[in-house]
């Protein structure tokens, strides 16, 4: 069909953000600082929400967005080196324009339900991205919330995302106690050594906290079981899902899980809602 | 309810598409299909459906959505243009009619996808009742009626004679167009076209398919989802993907990219749930077997969607998805199988 054409605003359009920064974390994680083409950040979000990058010719893909919406001066992506668009995300230099589109999806219950709560952080690996968007907000917003534990876990030292961020800043943070732990013992780690789900019952946090879990599935499954071993609700429990997304707003069909979307009902679901949905993520 | 005698439906047909583009089935190839109107195309109406349905003119099989320029470590964007042009589908049958207001819940719910708006705003709709339902029809089991067609604009043939009953102002618009080639119709018309839709009806009860009733899938969506019923149901497809793309309903979506050399288009086109690199992701698959994808396909239309549309099922019994499937697996199989008799009224 040819004719007259008005140019679509639609949200399937990206706009253009450019990278002002490149972290090396971990031999496969990189974080991207990126900012508006004028400067600033490219859209606002809350935590745990999802932005779509993309590359001409190479792809687009759902990432979430680690830094806090309270840092107004860019945004952070960490990202895993784990496919096409990865590995070219990870050639990338500083000056790199990329297509963006968001924010997609829930955010954690910042403002409602872990208001005035006594927090527990619970991440593994790269799964620290999201979390890493709350406890920033948390830190922002000291005085809202309670006490605050963080427990992260890597195969490696080498494997901690924001190794120096932890170290530097959330060690050092009044209310704030960070747990890490490395799967197996290594030259020049003094730490904590052992699977995250053991190191979380270990700890023996009360079961009033409430927690947020984000991680590779299987860790998460078994933190969920370690956690109701403890007495902890599965109220009390947030976690996020990943699927395959293309659109991000719940219409080209693949990352549902029963009738939830995860990139518009989702990422975030409290753990009970999970027994409502069929076992297929 | 205005009328026209079916020898002059060409005189309609080009006062139609001399103004605008006109799509109507039409036989090419040995098959009927959508096709645009020009000098020499004829109106096939014996043909009950067409092989695709209409959904195609608001949801193109492949639609640009934008350009990207790329030199260094710059890109630019363009988005894709809708288009404006006004145009009339003609012939579209009840069922596929309905489909489009499926595709409506979809594509215009929050957020509005602005493509399909676009397309949905400049098409009319001319949906003409079925005369001679077929076999393989259960629209009745998703409560449309084929001898009483939705759209912007309802009509019937019957005999030599073609009623015509503007729905919309969309078709009101249309129809004042077209006044000088009609002549109301009088109540002996009138009565005639009563006795057409009491015979469409008839057919309609004998249909081998006529007493399938979604409402009679039993159990909750978890019971349903973990069904040993799937294992045996599943085992003959092939995952073509066939039933999707003839779908009317269906309106799962791919995005991707394509290099043309000066410029990479970034386009949408249908997808299917029935492929296996549908869920694919870096770190693996949440459907790798067979089993998981047809079972995706059927608890979509049949569970998932009424649940998020106010118990409107993905589905208008149009067919297609019967006369089509390589291996006879069809969405009537699988209510037939999770039906239970008490949920029939």
């Amino acid at each position: 069909m040819c004719g007259n054409q008005k140019h679509a605003v639609d949200l399937l359009i990206p706009t253009l953000g450019v990278v002002t920064g490149i972290r090396t974390d971990t031999a496969d994680v990189k974080t991207f600082r990126v900012n508006g083409v004028d400067g600033g950040v490219c859209f606002a979000h809350m935590p745990g929400q999802c932005a779509m990058l993309s590359i001409p010719g190479v792809g687009e893909a759902m990432f979430s967005i680690t830094s806090s919406p309270t840092n107004t001066g860019y945004m952070e992506f960490s990202i895993k080196k784990c496919g096409s668009l990865t590995d070219w995300l990870h050639q990338m230099e500083v000056g790199q324009q990329i297509a963006i589109r968001g924010p997609y999806g829930n955010a954690f219950p910042v403002e409602t339900a872990l208001r005035g709560k006594d927090l527990l952080f619970i991440a593994g690996g790269i799964g620290l991205a999201p979390l890493r968007s709350v406890i920033n907000y948390v830190r922002h917003y000291r005085g809202h919330y309670g006490a605050v534990d963080i427990v992260y876990g890597a195969r490696s030292k080498g494997d901690l995302v924001d190794y120096e961020e932890i170290k530097n800043e959330w060690s050092t943070s009044e209310g704030i106690q960070v747990h890490l732990t490395i799967d197996r013992p290594q030259v020049g780690w003094n730490g904590h050594v052992g699977f995250v789900p053991d190191y979380v019952k270990a700890l023996g946090f009360g079961p009033h906290r409430t927690a947020l879990v984000c991680g590779p599935p299987v860790m998460i499954k078994f933190v969920l079981a370690s956690l109701l071993e403890m007495g902890f609700a599965k109220t009390q429990v947030y976690t996020t899902l990943e699927l395959r997304m293309k659109c991000g707003i719940g219409k080209c069909g693949r990352c549902n899980i029963g009738s939830k979307y995860v990139c518009k009902d989702g990422p975030v679901f409290r753990c009970d809602e999970l027994d409502h949905l069929p076992d297929e993520y | 309810m205005l009328k026209l005698s079916v020898s002059r439906i060409p005189e309609l047909l080009a006062a139609i598409g001399g103004a605008r583009a006109l799509f109507l089935p039409a036989r090419s190839g040995g098959q009927v299909n959508f096709t645009r109107w020009d000098t020499g195309v004829e109106y096939c109406g014996e043909a009950l459906n067409t092989v695709k349905s209409a959904k195609d003119f608001f949801f193109p099989q492949s639609e640009n959505l934008l350009t990207f320029q790329t030199q260094g470590k710059s890109i630019s964007i363009t988005p894709g243009g809708v288009p404006e042009e006004p145009f009339v589908i003609f012939g579209a049958r009840p069922c596929d009619v309905r489909a489009m207001d499926i595709l409506d819940m979809v594509f215009l719910s929050d957020p509005q996808d602005s493509f399909y708006k676009a397309r949905r705003e400049s098409g009319v709709v001319v949906a003409m009742a079925c005369n001679a339902p077929e076999e393989t029809c259960f629209c009745g089991s998703f409560g449309i009626d084929a001898a009483d067609p939705p759209g912007d604009v309802a009509a019937w043939i019957v005999g030599d004679t073609l009623y015509w009953d503007a729905k919309t102002e969309k078709g009101e618009a249309l129809t004042g167009e077209l006044s000088a080639l009609f002549s109301q119709a009088d109540g002996g018309d009138l009565a005639a076209l009563k006795t057409h839709k009491e015979e469409i009806a008839s057919i309609l009860e004998r249909l081998p398919l006529s007493d399938l009733r979604p409402q009679s899938v039993g159990g909750s969506l978890l019971e349903l989802f973990s069904s040993e019923k799937w294992g045996e149901l599943s085992q003959a497809c092939l995952g073509c993907g066939a039933c999707t793309f003839v779908c009317p309903t269906c309106q799962c979506y791919d995005i991707q990219d394509f290099n043309t050399g000066h410029g990479v288009q970034r386009f949408r086109c249908w997808d299917s749930c029935m492929y296996s690199d549908f869920t694919m992701m870096a770190h693996g698959n949440p459907r790798t077997s067979r089993l998981e994808r047809f079972r995706q396909r059927f608890m979509h239309k049949l569970v998932y969607f009424p649940e998020n549309n106010g118990g409107q099922y993905s589905c208008v019994g149009c067919g297609r998805c019967v006369s089509k499937c390589p291996v006879s697996l069809n969405i009537t199989k699988v209510i037939k199988a999770f039906g239970v008799k008490e949920n029939v009224r």
